[in-house]
Formats: C-alpha cells, sequence, structure tokens
C-alpha cells in the first residue's frame, strides 16, 4: 500500500510535482490571503477605494497583537514539552480580571487624571503579569510535572481539567454575563489619521504594550544564558540534562514567561475592548493556538505573525460576514492549516505533523 | 486512594474466580431486577428521571470509549454527534419542517395525533437508525482529516469539528439551502414527537417508565456490541493502533479503516444518545451543544477507566448521578454550611475539571481499570528517568 503511493508519486509528470511544491509552498499563503484580496476588490469594483479593507487590517493587527502575546505561551509551552497547554487560555482570563481587580482595588476610575490612569495601570500590568505568571508555573508544578512519562492524553487531559477549573473560578469571581469596565484610555478616541484609516487608543496601547514585550521576549531566549537553556531543552531534554541544565526548572521559567505573556495581554483585552467575562479564555485560547500553528508552533516569530494574521482574518470575518460566524470561520482555518500544513507558515515539520 | 484499589481490584480478582454459570445466573438477575426498578418508584418520579439519563448518558460515554479508550484517538468534539443525533429527529421527528408536502406532512410509521401533524414524522426507531446513520458518515467526515496527525492535533482538530458544528447548529436558522432552514437557532425545534412503540405504555412527561426501558435497551445493545466488538479482530486493531501506530502498521493493521471504523462506530453511538436526549428532553436546544459536553462525556470515561467497558458505565452513571442529582440537591446548601455564598450548581463544570486532574494524576487508570491500559499508564510515571526507554536501550 505504502510502497504503491510512494512509486505512484514517483511517476507523476513533472508539472503536477512542480504544481505540488508550488502548492504546499505557498498554498497557505494564498489561502490566508483569499479573504482580505476577494473583500479589497470588491470594495474597489463597488467604487469605495481601500480605506475600508485597510481600515479592517490595522484593527486585525493592533487586535492581533493580543492574541499574539497570548499564542507566544502555547508556542513556547508546545516547543519545550510538546503539550498543549489547553488552561493557557484561560489564564490570559485570569489576566484580564485581575488587572480589572488591581484597578478597582487602586480606585483608578474615569475621574483619575492621566498620570494616575498611567501609574494604576502600570502597577496592574505588573501585578498581573506576575500573577499569570505564577498560576501557569503552579498549573505546570500540580497538573503537567506530575504525567511527564505517561502517554501524551494525560497531560491534555488534566489541561482541559485546570481549563474548566480556571473558567469557574472566573464564573465566580465577576458572574456569568460579560462585565463591564471602566473605559480608562478612552479606547476609541482617535489619535490621529493616516490616508483615512482611524488610529485609535487602543490600537497604540495594544501595539505599544506587544512590541517591546515582544522584542524583549526574543532577546531572552536567544541572548541569555536561561533563553540558551531553554532552547536546547526543547531541541532534546534528555542531552539538555546531561549536559548540565536543570530540565524541570527549565521547563517552569518557560511556563513563567508564557504566563507574564498572557498577563500582558488580559490588561491589554479589559481596556481594548472594555468587556471582561469568563468564557473570554476558552476562545483566545483557540484563536491563538491556531496563531500559534499557523505561525509554526515551536517558533516564537512564527506566533506573532499568526496572531496578527488571525486577528485580521477575524476583524474582517466580523465587519464583512458576521461576528456569529467568525468562530466557525477561525476554527475553519485551524482545521484546514492542521491538515494541510501542521508545520504552519515558518516551522519545522513535528514529531506530531509527521 | 489505595484501599480503593484494593476494594475494586478484589472484586474484579472474585468475580473472574466464580464458575461461569453462577456469573450468568448473577448477570440475569441483575438484568431482571434493572428491568423491575422502576415499579418501585413512582412513574413521574425523579428517580426514574435520574436513572434514564444516567443510561442514556452510559451509552453516549461507551460510544467515546470506543474512539478514546480503545482506538486512542483523544475526540474532544464529541459533542457534534450529540447534536447531530438531536438534529436528525429534529428534523424527521417534529413539526419543524411544516411547510413540506404543502403543509399535510410526510408520516412513516406515526399513529395517534401525531399523524396527522404538518412537518416530518417518522417511527422513533427509524429515526435511531437514520441518526445512526447520519452520525456514523459524519464520524468518517471528521475523522478523515485527522487521519495523517497525531496525539494532541487530533484533539484539536476534533474539538474545531465541534465548535463549528455548534456554531451552524446557533446560526443554522440563517442557512436555507433549499429553502428549508438547517435548525431553529436559539429559539430549539419544540416539541419533538415522543417514542410511539408497541408493547410498551404511552411516552409521557408524567409516565418514564418506559422511557427508562427504551434507554436500558439501548444501553444493553451497546453494552453487547461494545463487548462483542473489542473481542473481535478489529478490536485488537483499535488496541493495537492505540499502543503503538507504527508497530501496528507494519503487523499489517489498515490504519485508515480502523481508525475510521473507530469515529463511525463512537459517532453512531453518540447519535443514538442524542436523538434520544431529544425527545426526552423535548427540545433540540442549540445552546446545549458546547464543548463542556464534550469534556462532561470524557470525564466519565477517564473516571471510569479509559477503555474499560465497566469502568465506563460506572462513569457514566457516577458522573450522572453528581450532575442530575447530588450537586443540585445534597451538597447546594455545603457551601452556605461553611460560610461561603456561592452556587453549587455553577460549578459543576469546574468540578469535572478538578476530577479530571485528580484522576489524571492520582489514578489515570480510572476506577475499573482495564488491565492493558493500567500497565501501560503506570509504566514510566513517577520516575522521570524512564521517559524514553527506548531510547536508552537500543544501540
Amino acid at each position: 500500500m505504502e510502497a504503491a503511493s510512494i512509486q505512484a508519486r514517483g511517476t507523476r509528470p513533472a508539472t503536477l510535482t512542480a504544481l505540488q511544491s508550488f502548492a504546499s509552498r505557498y498554498g497557505l499563503i494564498i489561502v490566508l490571503a483569499a479573504l482580505p484580496v476577494a473583500f479589497a476588490v470588491s470594495d474597489l469594483l463597488g467604487g469605495h477605494g481601500l480605506t475600508h479593507i485597510f481600515q479592517n487590517l490595522k484593527d486585525g493587527v493592533s487586535n492581533g497583537a493580543i492574541w499574539a502575546l497570548v499564542a507566544i505561551g502555547y508556542t513556547l509551552v508546545y516547543g519545550i514539552i510538546e503539550l498543549i497547554n489547553f488552561a493557557h487560555g484561560d489564564v490570559f482570563m485570569i489576566g484580564s480580571f485581575v488587572s480589572f481587580g488591581i484597578w478597582g482595588t487602586l480606585g483608578v476610575t474615569l475621574t483619575t487624571t492621566t498620570l494616575g490612569v498611567a501609574g494604576g495601570l502600570v502597577v496592574a500590568g505588573l501585578i498581573a503579569m506576575v500573577a499569570c505568571g505564577a498560576l501557569n508555573v503552579m498549573i505546570e508544578r500540580v497538573a503537567y510535572r506530575p504525567l511527564r512519562g505517561a502517554p501524551k492524553l494525560a497531560p491534555l487531559i488534566t489541561a482541559v481539567g485546570f481549563s474548566f477549573i480556571l473558567q469557574n473560578v472566573g464564573l465566580e469571581w465577576l458572574g456569568g454575563s460579560p462585565h463591564g469596565v471602566d473605559d480608562l484610555i478612552r479606547a476609541q478616541h482617535v489619535l490621529f489619521t493616516i490616508g483615512g484609516v482611524h488610529i485609535i487608543n487602543a490600537d497604540v496601547l495594544a501595539i505599544g504594550v506587544t512590541v517591546p514585550l515582544v522584542l524583549l521576549l526574543v532577546g531572552f531566549v536567544h541572548g541569555s544564558r536561561l533563553g540558551k537553556a531553554m532552547r536546547a531543552t526543547a531541541q532534546d531534554p534528555e542531552a539538555a540534562r546531561l549536559m548540565g541544565i536543570n530540565v524541570d526548572v527549565t521547563i517552569s521559567l518557560t511556563f513563567l514567561l508564557g504566563g507574564l505573556m498572557a498577563g500582558a495581554a488580559g490588561l491589554i483585552y479589559a481596556l481594548y475592548n472594555t468587556t471582561v467575562w469568563f468564557q473570554q479564555g476558552f476562545e483566545a485560547g483557540l484563536i491563538a493556538f491556531t496563531a500559534a500553528v499557523m505561525g509554526g508552533i515551536g517558533n516564537l516569530q512564527g506566533a506573532v505573525l499568526g496572531g496578527v494574521i488571525i486577528g485580521c482574518i477575524q476583524q474582517i470575518s466580523d465587519d464583512r460576514i458576521n461576528s456569529t460566524w467568525t468562530p466557525a470561520i477561525v476554527f475553519g482555518y485551524l482545521i484546514l492549516i492542521m491538515v494541510f500544513r501542521p508545520q504552519g507558515l515558518l516551522g519545522e515539520e513535528t514529531r506530531e505533523a509527521g | 486512594m489505595s484501599s480503593v484499589r484494593h476494594f475494586f481490584g478484589s472484586i474484579g480478582d472474585t468475580w473472574d474466580g466464580l464458575p461461569p454459570m453462577v456469573r450468568r445466573g448473577i448477570g440475569v438477575v441483575a438484568l431482571v431486577l434493572l428491568i423491575l426498578l422502576p415499579f418501585a418508584f413512582t412513574a413521574g418520579g425523579s428517580f426514574i428521571d435520574n436513572a434514564t439519563r444516567a443510561l442514556a448518558y452510559a451509552v453516549m460515554a461507551l460510544g467515546l470509549n470506543i474512539v478514546v479508550g480503545f482506538a486512542g484517538l483523544l475526540d474532544l468534539g464529541y459533542v457534534a454527534f450529540y447534536a447531530l443525533g438531536a438534529f436528525t429527529i429534529g428534523w424527521f421527528g417534529s413539526s419543524f419542517y411544516a411547510q413540506v408536502n404543502h403543509g399535510k406532512g410526510i408520516h412513516v410509521g406515526v399513529t395517534g395525533v401525531v399523524g396527522t401533524l404538518p412537518g416530518v414524522h417518522m417511527n422513533f426507531l427509524l429515526v435511531l437508525v437514520l441518526a445512526v446513520i447520519v452520525c456514523a458518515i459524519f464520524g468518517v467526515l471528521i475523522g478523515l482529516p485527522t487521519l495523517r496527525l497525531r496525539g494532541d492535533y487530533i484533539a484539536i482538530v476534533t474539538l474545531a469539528f465541534g465548535e463549528i458544528i455548534g456554531r451552524v447548529a446557533i446560526n443554522g436558522d440563517s442557512l436555507k439551502p433549499f429553502g428549508y432552514a438547517v435548525t431553529a437557532g436559539r429559539q430549539g425545534i419544540t416539541p419533538i414527537d415522543s417514542p410511539d412503540l408497541p408493547g410498551l405504555s404511552e411516552f409521557g412527561p408524567l409516565n418514564l417508565r418506559p422511557w427508562y426501558w427504551m434507554a436500558l435497551g439501548m444501553a444493553l445493545l451497546v453494552l453487547f456490541v461494545n463487548f462483542r466488538l473489542r473481542d473481535s479482530r478489529l478490536g485488537r486493531a483499535w488496541i493495537a493502533v492505540r499502543e503503538d501506530e507504527v508497530a501496528a502498521s507494519s503487523m499489517g493493521v489498515p490504519l485508515v479503516r480502523t481508525k475510521l471504523l473507530a469515529y463511525a462506530t463512537g459517532a453512531a453511538f453518540g447519535g443514538m444518545a442524542g436523538a434520544f436526549f431529544a425527545a426526552y428532553l423535548n427540545t433540540v436546544n442549540a445552546d446545549q451543544f458546547e464543548f463542556s459536553f464534550s469534556i462532561f462525556v470524557l470525564a466519565m470515561i477517564i473516571l471510569g477507566g479509559l477503555g474499560s467497558i465497566w469502568g465506563v458505565v460506572l462513569g457514566a452513571i457516577v458522573l450522572s448521578y453528581i450532575n442530575t442529582y447530588f450537586i443540585p440537591n445534597t451538597f447546594k446548601s455545603l457551601p452556605h454550611k461553611v460560610g461561603l455564598n456561592f452556587d453549587l450548581t455553577d460549578l459543576s463544570f469546574g468540578i469535572f475539571g478538578f476530577l479530571l486532574v485528580i484522576m489524571m494524576v492520582l489514578r489515570p487508570e480510572g476506577l475499573l481499570p482495564e488491565r492493558r491500559r493500567k500497565l501501560e499508564l503506570t509504566e514510566g510515571i513517577g520516575t522521570g528517568e524512564a521517559e524514553l526507554p527506548l531510547e536508552v536501550t537500543v544501540p
């Protein structure tokens, strides 16, 4: 059976082989570009110009910055222990809740001065990051480490279990319906306009927090000694252990970094959307996981790229199709990518995808 | 925990030690007791209600057990088949498509008032068969893309399919491929025809006994099929694929067919239970097809023991009772007693999540473990050093 198919592939005409390699290299990019290009063309044909689609893409990029931060958590953890940290989306949700709670405690409201708001947000952001980092490390310690030698199903199931526990924590914390957040940064306030595209405060916040954090993280992973240990563990845990790397500490560190990013993303999400609720994490988790797979799981830059692309797809779908269908469209992309290009845009072949 | 293990272990050993005649006798007595059980309780009471639900959940859990427990393919989108089964009866057993046949309706094997209503009305048994067929086809369709994937990627793809079907269920009222809406959206399809079977008294909300017998019959059928499948060539192929896909394939197990049959069989049972639930609850409500339902069923088979048929039945009964009886009744006042102010029913899924974590960490083989599974799960845990035994021993 297997031999026959290999032979069949060998005897195919050269044009077909060339077509196949073209499809496997650019197919995903074409599929991803289809949605924006289709709407851009229809806008042009309708005589509306490109402002609308640029506006969509701008919203997509700033929204995607949040997904990128969450996706980094998935990709780091998957890169190092090949586990889909299912609870990560809910850690992000807890990040939103913590930052919301902190500025409530600090007494930051709409009437606070600009300086006060800025200070309060910095404090809330830092606390949310630390809280999420600690939470993620705790989850690893309790739910994943005891199962490191077990079949892969086992830690995945505990991950799902923790996801539900955190969702219930969120449910008890702020109740079952979306909870409004004070619009502290006047998110929709237009700061300036480039070529008809309005740049609002929320965009500046999302990009302004994400870019430095991602740069810091990439610098840490590629430059520092601990980052080197992380990369070594990701390549081969056994060999890393033999080289004197404390694998357990390195894995905890990875979860810590992922949690820090999720905490920051939680803060931005709360300010950006001005609502938080306990189910935001489940959907965000799946979207961010899609982003991580799209970029090539285990690849930091890929996660950021995937986050931005998913953000754009989501915005276009929300704006042009119908927001009730957006999850289905994102999941459709997820399935297409998983099936046809599981290594993603920038990734290598993984053992899973093999 | 170890005393629990000892308790269940000794039960299993004692059972195996009994002569076959005695075992068969006990089985028959248990069966007769199960059939007569409803007469001991009020016909419309909560006991029969809970028991019926538990049996229907057992059917569902036994279906998922084939995919996850036998074949080792982690399916996180099992709710898709609950939805499809429920919609099958929504389409073919209600007045949802009232305009078909110029408002006169289509009737197959139904009698009484239902026979005069508009819409498509088929006999409940026919609908069950249809649900099985529809779900088996969809099981294969959802299984096909996962064939090349392994492990957690399968989980994510099935989850995504489950979510997409949930979305279609919610938004289906605006989808009209042939002028007929696919679903009724959040409004839900209601009422659903009650089964109308010869030999059983009238199915209705006040007399739950026939529902119980129906569920019992389905559970027994599925149990029988499960046992026969497990001991068949196909069942051994499933277990071989679970243990080691590459080894199974090189031993001549056809991977594609084996995996697709697992998906199809599991889906078929899910659809059967889905159609039953829709008729029992008298509604197809799009909002109930959520990811958490998949996890609820998964928790049943994890609790009972992946791959262990009796374990799965036990897990389904225990979790169903926790869900329908203990959380709303017995434990409801618990938080108030310890001075906390929250509603425990909100926390049911957190409790199931907690159960998943605890079971996986402390007793991954479940309450009534399958022997082979137990060996597989316990080797290498806790040592930390024995993560990759193959790499170490093979030069």
